[in-house]
């Protein structure tokens, strides 16, 4: 049941600017498995976009694959998508096999170009019959809520609710096994936040997407709909985390602070006081030694400024990179 | 009544040939004692914050009347005097904390500034240390701070450097249009303490104008919800939340994501 369907292993992609290095996905592993929401969550600046670009392999300098490799099931076996290039992986697996809802979706689409354009444009690069594709989103944007008349109509008379809801429709419509969905309901009020969650829970029940990864900053949007977590700070992952569990006990100093930090309108969060996470996210062109965390870190011993904590099985299901739990075993 | 706002209406009229008019804000009242604090949540278009901006005096309103301390702040106040003694009483933190500094100065000059609205005979040493005291007050080391340009600072370091600002000042009411919506959450706990900080020690009264009633439910003491203009509905953070009475407000309650607990209805 629980077989991955993409494996992230080792991997390093940095922004080569000039003489520097940006390190914005540095030594990171992890798995989505099938029929999974894979919440990834972290602040401004932890790499978790440039994350949702490796796993498309949607690398375009500055941004370049360092090191590691990404593996996606197809068939029986795993492609290591990672050794193609870009145009390839983009040719054999973008739309079919894996699809994005960037976090621009609210304007990726050019607002004088009818929505129809795009979807006989998909049909074009794919060599599927134009009528069949006209059907097929028809229907899904019936499913999505959407009136099919809208498929005459511009992009800008659509609110930023349908929008956002037309990308997902036309994403999706080759039924890829991954969505990945990049901050998709950060510019949208909260009754089209909820809409949205809804067609997303909806699409996997209905096997048009087998698995979804969802990248936010916000953990109580990622509580709805996430069965794992993965949490990263400065380009690292922390911690990787059944959600019920990360929520009743959270493992690394950065999670909890990152937990005790959510301002939602109920009575907990007013029992739990707010706290600070003292400082702020560092500069990934030159990142502390160590553990990246320990500046902050009120837990932080001398480890932690010398060595980097692996990213290590602490309970079943559950890994965390942190002295604190990990010492005896380095 | 430390501010007392009476059937307050702005309608903007626009177009050259057809003039149409939207009526951003219409007809809301309320009122707010020494020492509270209020937050006037609404979405985007709500009219919050040309409320906001009306109170501040920034703009005009169509009708209506908005008294502090019992003085009317379009009507009484005339001299050059009385506005500089209302702009040190009544103070704003806004949203964006990198369009509050000219980038062309050093971040201080707005705690000069400040000085200067006092009023007060200081030396210049005297002025510079009350500086350092209202940045070590704040949470900020002076000499990570002084002399540097905005784009030196992060957006939390700014924001604070704003509070700094209403440390000096000690005004008796403060508007905080979204003060943390562009800050790491991480950071965001620390603003909110800071302003806490300040209606406990000076009896500041503080609005928060914010989409985020999460922070609202938080902080106030009483939330107005505004949609289309008006204030649907007022009451204790718990009343709002916990058992909302307009339509509007029950939607809104029941989209946000909680932490604690998962939407029932979203499957």
């Amino acid at each position: 049941m629980t077989e991955p369907l993409l494996k992230v292993e080792g991997v390093r992609a940095y922004y080569k600017l000039g003489r520097v290095f940006v390190r914005a996905v540095d030594g990171v592993s992890f798995e989505v498995n099938e029929g999974e929401v894979l919440g990834v969550v972290g602040e401004s600046g932890c790499g978790k976009s440039t994350l949702s670009n490796v796993l498309m392999m949607n690398l375009r300098r500055p941004l370049v694959l360092v090191e590691g490799r990404v593996l996606f099931k197809m068939g029986n076996g795993f492609l290591e998508i990672s050794s193609l290039g870009r145009e390839e992986v983009k040719k054999r697996l973008w739309g079919k096999e894996m699809a994005v809802i960037p976090q621009s979706a609210m304007n990726a689409l050019m607002p004088t170009i009818k929505v129809r354009k795009y979807v006989e444009h998909l049909a074009e690069s794919h060599n599927i019959p134009k009528e069949e594709i006209l059907e097929k989103i028809r229907i899904r944007f019936q499913e999505v809520g959407l009136d099919p008349v809208w498929l005459e109509r511009y992009p800008f008379e659509f609110s930023g609710g349908m929008r956002q809801r037309a990308v997902i429709a036309i994403a999706t419509l080759l039924n890829p096994q991954l969505l990945i969905a990049d901050e998709p309901t950060s510019a949208l009020d909260v009754v089209n936040q909820k809409i949205f969650l809804k067609v997303l829970i909806q699409m996997k029940k209905r096997g048009i997407v087998k698995s979804i990864v969802f990248i936010t900053h916000d953990i109580a949007t990622l509580r709805q709909i996430a069965d794992r977590m993965v949490v990263m700070y400065a380009g690292k992952v922390v911690e990787v985390s059944p959600l019920e569990e990360m929520l009743r006990k959270p493992l690394h100093p950065y999670t909890k602070g990152l937990l005790d930090s959510v301002l939602t309108p109920e009575p907990e969060v007013k029992d739990r006081g707010i706290t600070t996470i003292p400082g702020a996210p560092p500069n990934l062109i030159d990142p502390p030694t160590g553990c990246r965390f320990h500046p902050r870190c009120t837990y932080a011993m001398k480890v932690c400024r010398e060595k980097e904590p692996a990213l290590v099985e602490v309970e079943k299901g559950r890994k965390v990179a942190c002295f604190l739990f990990t010492e005896e075993i380095a | 009544m430390r501010l007392v706002v009476r059937n307050l209406s702005k309608t903007f009229s626009m177009g050259f040939f057809s003039r149409r008019h939207v009526e951003a804000v219409r007809d809301v009242s309320f009122e707010v004692k020494g020492g509270e604090i209020v937050s006037l949540v609404g979405e985007s278009g709500s009219g919050k914050t040309t409320t906001a901006k009306m109170i501040l005096r920034l703009l005009p309103p169509t009708r209506g009347e908005i008294l502090f301390e019992g003085k009317d702040v379009w009507r009484d106040l005339k001299e050059r005097e009385e506005l500089r003694e209302f702009r040190r009483k009544m103070h704003a933190v806004f949203q964006d904390p990198f369009a509050s500094y000219n980038p062309f100065y050093p971040v201080e000059r707005t705690l000069w500034q400040a000085i200067e609205l006092l009023g007060e005979d200081l030396s210049k040493q005297d002025k510079l240390n009350l500086i350092k005291e209202s940045l070590l007050r704040v949470g900020l080391d002076p000499k990570d701070v002084l002399g540097k340009y905005p784009h030196q600072l992060s957006g939390g370091q700014k924001q604070r450097i704003m509070i700094a600002r209403c440390w000096i000042l000690k005004p008796l009411f403060i508007v905080a249009d979204e003060p943390t919506s562009m800050i790491d959450a991480s950071s965001r706990g620390g603003i909110i303490k800071l302003l806490e900080e300040m209606r406990e020690e000076n009896g500041t009264s503080i609005m928060f104008i914010t989409h985020d009633l999460g922070l609202a439910y938080y902080v106030s003491d009483r939330i107005f919800v505004m949609k289309d203009g008006r204030i649907v509905e007022e009451g204790s953070p718990d009343e709002i939340v916990l058992s909302p009475k307009h339509e509007y407000t029950k939607t809104l309650v029941s989209s946000i994501p909680k932490l604690y607990k998962r939407m029932e209805d979203l499957v």
